[in-house]
């Protein structure tokens, strides 16, 4: 039988104020336990909520983002149950009236866009944690991350694939980082991905019944479970059985998916409004004022470069995976203008990245400064000098210099000023040579010395030419423009 | 010791007593008389002769309000930095709070000393004060009856002359009934006017704390420390600050009094019936007029609480699991035998009867036939007060069916328990303010409380009203004949 995969995810981003969702206590990751939790946050008796207007007003920002309804009344609920970390015995969320309802976003999966609904965003607070492995036969409890404002963003059952999903939780991580609403931290649990995966027969109408893969903290994980998942449920199927709704973990070291709860243990939770906090109410002036400061957003931008600069799709959406690597790209293309953009993409995707990866730092601590690359770029494209030269010589030189300058070992400062560059060219001998009398001379030289090569390309062999242009480069250090020496070259060999 | 505060206040203003002699007057007579009446959970002698002395020192440097000085008990649902802090329940029997209510800031700021903290219904819930897990409290004018529930202590303290006033916190007639009951005079204000933080959650939507004092005037001056905008509680209202003394001895002339129908039919004992209906002659003598209005819903005001209180309480009292403070159950097999236990040893009867009402009227399937119904009720009961105050200015009636009942006498049956609160409940749900006065006594000498109900922010006007009717009676001034041996 033909099977057909249905997921849909539940992504929990934790938005990035200072200070939590409902008291004053610091979010920063990483304090000794317990420090960052106040009387609000250990939930003494008599203590009250305060809802941070920084949650709202990122949640406000991502409802726009995502082109949703913003429910100008929403409503607060109590979640209620008993766990060692959780409190008051109750977590405060959205349930009725969440903060946002609907919206959608575009993926890509290899040629094909593909439009994936939302059905809901909601406001609600972070557990503490439970730490099992550090006492034995008890159970330490950190409430540090209780209180932690969370944005549970819900999506229709939209993807078909583990490939779908992954390439939605990545348009998700962009566009939360991009519109500066969650840093996007996995490794810290900024982003953390629940997966509801069902498989049915291809063609059939009703959804097969879901089990739920909880707490995924990385695409690849995200990508594993599912794909084990759906084999997993096909298998049992084709021997018989039926699927039973439950809650599933991801072991990565096995890679397996593992039952934590079935339907029958799901709580009734009681959901009710929280008493203590009022209805939050949504003027149409502060919705306006947080649609005027959010940034161009990934798919606007992505569809400008590919209209303004001619960039593909693709290099379009890999410039638009951070907002930071967009905004080096743009500001760097604001300096060569637009008819250099391909060239500045292809260094960026290029020897930018390349470099940047093998260091493992982000755009934002790139070495070379986008008005230092707009200069050689320009150089190149201006013939100054070889981009064979710009690449093994110039480029690493600048990046060596911007180390040093970052790391406050440099006597210099880094050459950001017109004509920087160019005098590193002049002072390191790297000019390309233009001088075609001088080229020429070159080029006699090797042919005299290269017979055998100029034989052959007489003969027909069009791959003697290579070689005689790369003896050619040799001889002038890669300085040559490689335009000239093809034009010089082929009029020698067929005067000759 | 029968002083009003704002005799206490002139004394301290002369020179004529300290802060210190005050308080060690009332610690004494809380030493000779508590063990009868069993008023006060916690008194800590140290703690408030240390505060006096600061409020004597204060006043020596010619700083402090009218008030400084003058010592106050509380009720124990409010947390007090450095004081044991119960709510009545073994669950926090050796709770030590580590911050201040916004109540407890107030009154230190105002320099009144803490004489103490009084005992209560267990987590507020009960009309009676025999939930309390330190044992009930007794009716100062009859040491076998209750002195009504859930601020008992704090009425009864007021009552036999331990604390010249006291704090309260009434979320179904738990100021109004005890002051009623012990015959002294209680407001529970506008919901939203005095903050609830540090005041221990029993039904969020309902709870707001307020006065306990010997008259109206002393009520006014204790509104003036207590009311005011606080960030910290969501609920609170903010406002301009306003003097609750302000409007006090405004002549009644031109009052428009209604008397819901509803509040005088069957079930009224007929010594409380007799006794309003000589206070509304007094107040007709005093410039009022009468107006008969009806509260249709209010019958269903019961019914409608005790569906919403129980279900926020439910929610409330989850963060009592013995994980974090509080009591712990002494052994265990595992977690879930841990909350089970703990909580089955902590908290008493009545509170996990609430407990399970609130969880089941919140259980899914339930949920919409009993939450939201409760609520229908709400808005609908709100209606009926908005459509009297139109034809009125304040609404008069009894504050209970009757004085005081025997202990135990009502235990065995929490229904009729709870129609004790049969004519404060409504207020709460509608959030209006409502207060007690006294208005008489029964044959056999027991007080008999008159409830004022204002609209919204009527405070002023009400203790107006109270102030006004209180300079022509004395039902206020009289004290029960204890011995303080």
């Amino acid at each position: 039988m033909q099977w057909e995969t249905v997921i849909g995810l539940e992504i929990h981003a934790q938005l990035s104020t200072r200070s939590k969702i409902f008291s004053g206590a610091p979010t920063a990751f990483g304090a000794a336990p317990n420090t960052q939790a106040c009387a609000v946050d250990i939930a003494l008796p008599g203590v009250l909520p305060v809802l941070n207007r920084g949650a709202v007003e990122r949640a406000i920002r991502f409802g726009l983002a995502i082109g949703a309804r913003l429910n100008r009344v929403n409503v607060f609920d109590r979640k209620n149950y008993f766990y060692p970390d959780l409190p008051k015995g109750y977590q405060i969320s959205q349930f009725a009236l969440p903060i946002v309802e609907g919206g959608s976003i575009d993926i890509q999966v290899g040629e094909d866009t593909k439009t994936i609904r939302l059905t809901r965003a909601h406001l609600e607070e972070d557990a503490g944690k439970s730490l099992h492995e550090d006492y034995h036969g008890m159970t330490g409890i950190d409430l540090n991350r209780a209180g932690t404002p969370l944005l549970e963003i819900v999506s229709e059952p939209d993807m078909r694939s583990a490939a779908e999903a992954v390439a939605y939780a990545r348009a998700l991580h962009t566009l939360v980082t991009w519109i500066g609403i969650c840093d996007g931290n996995m490794q810290e649990g900024s982003f953390r991905v629940d997966a509801n995966v069902s498989v049915r027969p291809r063609g059939q109408a009703e959804f097969g019944t879901r089990r739920e893969i909880k707490n995924l903290n990385s695409f690849r994980f995200l990508e594993q479970a599912i794909d084990y998942e759906i084999r997993w449920q096909i298998e049992r199927i084709e021997d018989g059985h039926a699927i039973q709704q439950a809650t599933v973990l991801f072991d990565p070291d096995t890679g397996e998916t593992r039952m934590m709860r079935s339907k029958e243990d799901a709580h009734d939770y009681r959901y009710f409004p929280d008493p203590d906090l009022l209805p939050v109410k949504l003027e149409e002036d502060w919705i306006e004022q947080v649609r005027a400061e959010l940034p161009e957003l990934p798919g606007a931008m992505r569809e400008r470069f590919q209209r303004e600069y001619g960039l593909s799709a693709y290099d379009a959406r890999q410039l638009t995976g951070r907002l930071e690597l967009a905004r080096f790209f743009t500001s760097t293309v604001s300096l060569t203008g637009a008819n250099k953009a391909k060239q500045v993409a292809n260094w960026i995707m290029g020897e930018v990245s390349r470099r940047l990866n093998a260091q493992n730092l982000p755009i934002e601590a790139c070495p070379v400064p986008s008005e230092t690359l707009a200069q050689m770029v320009s150089l190149i494209d201006q013939g100054i000098i070889s981009h064979k030269a710009a690449k093994d010589v110039l480029f690493p030189h600048l990046w060596e210099l911007g180390q040093q300058v970052l790391a406050g070992t440099g006597t210099l400062s880094f050459p950001t000023q017109d004509g920087a560059v160019e005098s590193i060219i002049i002072q390191k001998g790297l000019a390309q040579q233009n001088d075609a009398a001088g080229l020429e001379k070159i080029i006699d030289e090797v042919m005299a010395a290269t017979p055998k090569s100029v034989e052959e390309f007489r003969a027909g062999k069009e791959k003697a030419f290579n070689a005689l242009v790369g003896q050619v480069m040799k001889a002038t250090r890669g300085k040559a423009n490689p335009a000239q020496v093809n034009e010089l070259l082929r009029a020698k060999l067929s005067a000759g | 010791m029968n002083h009003t505060l704002k005799r206490l206040s002139s004394l301290l203003a002369e020179g004529k007593a300290s802060s210190v002699e005050l308080c060690q007057d009332y610690l004494a007579r809380i030493a000779s008389l508590n063990p009868t009446l069993n008023a006060f959970v916690t008194t800590d002698p140290e703690r408030t002769l240390a505060e006096a002395r600061a409020a004597d020192a204060l006043r020596a440097e010619g700083k402090g309000g009218a008030l400084a000085g003058v010592p106050v008990a509380h009720k124990d649902i409010f947390c007090a930095e450095g004081w044991r802090t119960t709510c009545g329940s073994r669950m926090l029997a050796d709770f030590v709070s580590p911050y201040d209510a916004h109540v407890i800031e107030r009154f230190k700021a105002a320099a009144m000393p803490c004489l103490g903290k009084t005992n209560m219904d267990e987590f507020a819930m009960g009309s009676s004060n025999e939930t309390s897990f330190f044992g009930p409290v007794r009716n100062p004018w009859d040491t076998a009856r209750v002195p009504g529930g859930s601020s008992g202590g704090s009425a009864a303290c007021v009552a036999a002359g331990l604390a010249p006033a006291a704090t309260g916190t009434d979320t179904g007639g738990s100021i109004r009934q005890p002051a009623a009951l012990c015959g002294i005079t209680g407001l529970k204000p506008t919901y939203g006017v005095v903050s609830r933080y540090g005041m221990i959650a029993f039904a969020s939507s309902l709870d707001q704390a307020g006065p306990m004092a010997r008259d109206a005037e002393d009520c006014a001056l204790l509104m003036n420390v207590m009311a005011g905008f606080d960030p910290r509680d969501s609920t609170s209202l903010e406002r301009d600050t306003e003097d609750y003394a302000r409007d006090l001895d405004k002549p009644l002339t031109g009052l428009r009094v209604g008397l819901p129908r509803e509040f005088f039919g069957a079930g009224l004992g007929a010594e409380t019936a007799a006794a309003v209906e000589a206070a509304i002659g007094q107040l007709r003598k005093l410039g009022a007029t009468t107006v008969d209005i009806g509260l249709p819903n209010s019958r269903l005001s019961v019914a409608a609480y005790y569906v919403l209180a129980p279900a926020e309480a439910s929610s409330n009292l989850s963060r009592y699991d013995g994980v974090r403070y509080g009591y712990r159950a002494p052994e265990y097999t595992d977690l879930t035998d841990m909350y089970e236990r703990t909580r089955a040893e902590g908290f008493g009867a009545e509170v996990k009867r609430r407990i399970m009402i609130g969880t089941y009227v919140l259980s899914h399937g339930y949920y919409d036939a009993y939450y939201l119904q409760a609520q229908k009720l709400r808005r609908l009961i709100a209606r009926d007060f908005a459509e009297a105050f139109r034809q009125c200015d304040v609404i008069l009636g009894p504050t209970a069916p009757t004085t005081a009942f025997r202990l135990g006498e009502k235990t065995a049956d929490p229904v009729e328990m709870y129609l004790s609160d049969i004519y404060t409940i409504a207020v709460n749900l509608a959030g209006l303010p409502g207060m007690s006065l006294p208005c008489g006594f029964d044959g056999q000498g027991l007080p008999i409380g008159l409830q004022l109900i204002g609209d919204y922010f009527a405070e002023a006007r009400m203790l107006n009203v109270a102030h006004q009717y209180q300079l022509a009676t004395d039902w206020h001034a009289r004290a029960p004949g204890l011995d303080a041996s």
